[in-house]
């Protein structure tokens, strides 16, 4: 039987997609997330995944234009982190092929990594997207802790 | 200073220190080309050892200069990588391309 989450608390937040943004956008959900008295192991996984998606937001989703990211981080009974980034850019013609490792449209400076680095050090990453409309992606992580929860 | 650049005996260190992220990454790679330029070392050395937080910006910023630096015919290290920073580097198949060193009090946890 698969296990139902309640939500237990919230943040949401509005960013406009400049680089400058992007630690701040991890810092925020560092913040939040202690709540769930994370190891630093599971905050360096976390911090760094939200740095990828809100990257691909930045270098991606909005290539000429700046536009707005939406943020929204939730914790669930049993120290279920899940984290939104959602932008309404260009979105993702071809998911799959995004999600391979080391496929970038960017060059040799982007090492092509985003969502293979989401997949690993998170749980779960679902990545939903329409060309023209913009992409969504989802991703969960169970904080064990330091004292492990509950 | 996010980099400290050192150039010994043909070996250029670039100690790098605080976050690597897409935003910080550009000012590493203009810093770490130019001093490539002037110095034309057989050896580029990458010091993770101050860095606090990267994401695979850092990855995109190795990869690059490893391009560059085997047109030229050198090589490349990459030191002192935390354990997260290792384990992304060889996401990406560096370890093929270039020496990887994790911390020295973190090599057991690296390699388990």
């Amino acid at each position: 039987m698969k296990e139902k989450y309640i939500l237990l608390n919230r943040c949401k937040l509005e960013l406009e997609s400049r680089s400058v943004n992007e630690s701040f956008a991890r810092a925020v959900v560092a913040a939040f997330a202690a709540q769930l008295d994370p190891t630093m192991e599971e905050l360096t996984d976390v911090k760094t995944s939200v740095s990828e998606a809100v990257t691909n937001c930045i270098v991606h989703a909005y290539p000429e234009r700046r536009g707005k990211i939406m943020l929204t981080v939730g914790i669930y009974t049993g120290g279920l982190l899940r984290v939104q980034v959602r932008d309404w850019g260009c979105g993702i013609a071809d998911i799959d092929k995004a999600r391979e490792p080391l496929y970038s449209t960017l060059g040799e400076e982007r090492a092509g990594l985003g969502f293979a680095v989401m997949e690993s050090f998170m749980d779960r990453l679902r990545v939903r997207s329409k060309v023209g409309a913009g992409t969504t992606v989802t991703m969960e992580k169970t904080i064990k802790g330091r004292e492990g929860n509950q | 200073m996010p980099v400290e650049l050192i150039f010994e005996k043909c070996r250029l260190t670039a100690a790098l220190s605080g976050e690597i992220d897409h935003h910080s990454a550009a000012f590493l790679r203009g810093e770490i080309d130019q001093a490539l330029a002037k110095f034309q070392p057989a050896t580029l050395a990458l010091d993770f050892d101050g860095v606090t937080f990267m994401d695979s910006s850092a990855v995109g910023l190795v990869m690059g200069r490893y391009k560059a630096l085997s047109a030229a015919g050198g090589g490349l290290e990459v030191l002192n990588l935390s354990p997260s920073a290792y384990r992304m580097m060889k996401l990406s198949g560096l370890q093929s391309l270039a020496r990887l060193e994790p911390k020295p009090e973190e090599k057991e946890r690296v390699y388990p």
